[in-house]
């Protein structure tokens, strides 16, 4: 069987090194792996969809509709935009952070409300304040990591290769902030 | 040990594993990783040229001088390039030559969703397709040997799916390739008539030993496993039709998609009640098929637009639906693509609705200018053609109409192909304003340096092309250099070159606000003084939103590049660290 997790968000979050650096650690544990990403236009504070699926063999990089184990989300539009991609029992890990699209700052759409409840009304949410914790870990911009280390709970791969996996991608000068910011979201 | 490799970064690695000394190559997404891969190669000779053609013919020259060379392209590019690549064709290579081209169904990040493979069928040029990173790497390297046994250009398509999906790698070492001898040749180089007319016979002789290849080729793989249905596959289909149909159906994979097998596809059709053919886009395999007199199915079951997925094919040969999920059951937002905080663009675009011009657009970021707020772009269509575009316009509704136009088009892209249309609006005598956004880099597909930043792709100085003095070189007496941030300014400039009534160009200058040299320290804040005129709001900047009725600068957005202060009519916007 093959494990699928999609990582969402908005083009700049750092949703593209939360996807390698899981990639790179499910590896290690000796599994087949596909990424699949988004460059180019998209990235331009859009939405971004990042798809990661390990296995004995994975074909397809692609997820679809009612096919993600774990669902992770840098913000929260975004995680109720990919509910749909949520398999029966899996789990949609969200950051509770709310960045306002195009459509809205324009005035022509309204940014959905209560959007926690619609999630959790009918699927499993895990929402997380990963920006507080971004910030308590001293740099806002791990956002991503702290996220990693919230997933890295709901998964069966040790502490140590996720640390290890953090060391090897992330830079030395932001390592630290790093490291504080996986062990906030590991333990949370 | 295996790595996890990008499918681009897995074709760069081919092709350093094949002994490749030049890659010559133009950004374009979803191609571009290829060639940034390769300067992780300090044997390799790497370069962004100025556009597509230049850097096909850097390749070919390369070949022709007995290296292998290979350059990298997005689909479009192959357009640029296809003019040499025809000729090529007929010619053939000494070192072995491939080019890259990465389609872009669904349209990520293009203007079009056009089928690369109708060039490798109208060029006679054979055509690999691999459906995986590990492919990528193996068949780059197998296309140059390929591309030596039949002396000829050998193209790679891939696909976004494929371009940007990471897959496990096996690196091998470098094969140690020596330079072939340079001979002159004029009967196989020159492609004068005389010469080409016999070339052309060589190479339908070609064509026909490429399809007996193509019969054996392990490129071609057959996995039988039922006498009921069968699937003609290819690239990332592949992949999807195996994750979507398993061991229930036989699959022909096809690796070498031009020229086509006859008699391998024959015998695979024989074998099985019914044949599926599954590939993106146009249908390329079925018709091909269906030449030959074979019953199979294509598109009449599967679409010609966008990309497939596992369950789209599920669907349609077994008509199984997908999993269950959860709805949304009520319209949410999008949220597409913006200029990011910090962007210059903006600032142009700004003015450029306020003074209610029709913008001639082009390629780049600056393409988002087309959507609101900003809503200032009336055309996009390709590289280049906001300068030319501009002059049929301006020629074909008069005077007074090209004082309410500009174009705007980027650094790259003018000297991509910006400079022609600008020669020609000075030599047919136009009056056309032509807005160069300068923002010292090739910015949409993720800072490559081009001949106007003074760097090559190693990052080493080198003469940098001074567009102030290249516009007044092809005879554009007004030149005026400006800061789009000096609002005031840029509206009185933009305002007096449209006006004049001779060609004028300006160069809006200020970095891309991603560029690490680019300091903007702090962030904006709203004060006390706010009368909320929303004046900010018309700027798009994806910083600044509407809560509780209030205009609120989001911290983690903005990075202080004080735009909004220049705005705001009421100086209610100030900059705290």
């Amino acid at each position: 069987m093959t494990k699928n997790i999609m990582i969402v968000g908005v083009g700049g979050q750092g949703t593209l090194l939360a996807s390698r650096i899981l990639g790179n650690t499910v590896i290690g544990e000796g599994y087949d792996v596909k990424l699949s990403e988004v460059h180019g236009m998209s990235q331009r504070g859009g939405s971004v969809v990042t798809y990661v699926k390990y296995g004995d063999k994975v074909y397809s990089p692609i997820i679809g509709q009612g096919e993600a184990d774990i669902i992770l989300a840098f913000e929260i539009l975004e995680a109720y935009r990919a509910m749909p991609y949520l398999k029966k029992g899996g789990v949609i890990i969200a950051n509770s952070q709310k960045i306002d699209p195009m459509p809205v700052i324009t005035g022509a759409m309204k940014y959905p409300e209560d959007i926690e409840n619609k999630i959790s009304s009918k699927v499993d949410l895990v929402e997380v304040d990963a920006l507080s914790l971004a910030e308590k870990a001293g740099n806002i911009k791990s956002v991503n990591v702290v996220l990693i280390g919230v997933m890295a709970k709901n998964t069966d791969i040790p502490y140590e290769k996720w640390v290890e996996t953090i060391k090897k991608t992330v830079p030395e000068k932001f390592l630290d902030a790093n490291l504080k910011a996986f062990d906030y979201g590991y333990n949370l | 040990m295996k790595k996890l490799m990008l499918g681009n970064a897995a074709v760069a690695r081919g092709a350093y594993e094949a002994g490749v000394t030049v890659v010559a190559s133009y950004p374009g997404t979803p191609s571009t990783e290829i060639t940034e891969n390769i300067v992780k190669y300090d044997e390799i000779y790497a370069e962004w040229s100025p556009n597509e053609k230049v850097a096909g013919e850097v390749a070919i020259g390369a070949s022709i001088g007995g290296a292998r060379a290979m350059s990298c392209m997005k689909h479009v590019g192959l357009n640029v390039m296809a003019d040499p690549v025809f000729t090529a064709s007929y010619t053939g290579v000494s070192g072995g030559l491939v080019l890259c081209v990465a389609d872009d169904p669904g349209m990520h990040s293009s203007q079009n969703e056009q089928d690369s493979r109708h060039y490798a069928k109208a060029a006679k040029l054979l055509m690999l397709e691999p459906s995986d990173s590990s492919e990528c790497k193996e068949f780059t390297k197998k296309a140059f040997k390929i591309s030596e046994d039949f002396d000829t250009p050998v193209i790679i398509r891939l696909s976004t799916r494929v371009s940007h999906s990471q897959g496990l790698v096996d690196e091998k070492d470098r094969e140690n390739y020596e330079l072939k001898d340079y001979e002159k040749n004029s009967a196989k180089y020159v492609m004068m008539p005389g010469n080409a007319i016999k070339r052309h016979v060589v190479v339908e002789e070609r064509t026909k030993k490429e399809i007996e290849f193509a019969e054996t080729t392990d490129l071609n793989t057959t996995e039988i496993n039922s006498d009921k249905i069968g699937v003609i596959t290819s690239g990332i289909s592949y992949m999807y039709a195996k994750e979507a149909l398993g061991d229930r159906v036989s699959y022909l994979k096809l690796g070498m998609v031009y020229p086509l097998p006859e008699k391998l596809i024959k015998d695979f059709c024989e074998k099985h009640e019914k044949v599926y053919i599954i590939e993106e886009l146009d249908p390329f395999i079925e018709e091909h098929c269906k030449a030959l007199g074979l019953d199979v199915i294509g598109k009449e079951k599967f679409t010609m637009l966008g990309e497939y997925t596992p369950a789209l094919i599920k669907k349609a040969i077994f008509d199984e639906d997908s999993n269950e999920f959860a709805t949304i059951d009520e319209q949410i937002p999008i949220r597409p693509p913006v200029m990011c905080a910090g962007c210059p663009h903006r600032a142009t675009f700004y003015v450029l609705k306020k003074l209610g011009l029709v913008v001639s657009g082009d390629i780049g970021c600056y393409t988002l200018g087309a959507a609101a707020p900003l809503a200032s772009v009336d055309s996009t269509i390709c590289m280049g053609a906001s300068v030319s575009a501009a002059l049929g316009m301006a020629k074909a509704r008069g005077n007074e109409f090209n004082k309410k136009l500009v174009s705007v088009i980027g650094d790259s892209t003018f000297i991509h192909s910006g400079i022609t249309g600008l020669i020609d609006i000075v030599y047919n005598k136009g009056n056309n304003t032509v807005i160069i956004l300068d923002n010292s880099i090739t910015g949409m597909t993720g800072h490559q340096d081009n001949p106007t930043t003074g760097f090559t792709i190693r990052k080493e100085p080198t003469k940098q092309v001074d567009l102030e003095l290249l516009a007044k070189a092809v005879g554009i007496e007004r030149v005026v250099v400006a800061d789009p941030f000096d609002l005031k300014n840029f509206e009185r400039i933009v305002k007096e070159e449209t006006q004049a009534d001779e060609p004028s160009v300006i160069i809006a200058q200020r970095p891309c606000a991603l560029l690490k040299t680019v300091k903007y320290t702090g962030h904006c804040k709203i004060g006390p003084e706010c009368k909320n005129c929303r004046m900010c709001m018309k700027l798009g900047c994806p910083a600044i939103s509407v809560k509780d009725d209030k205009v609120v600068i989001d911290e983690t957005q903005c990075n202080g590049c004080g735009l909004c202060i220049n705005v705001c009519p009421f100086g209610a916007i100030h900059k705290e660290d």
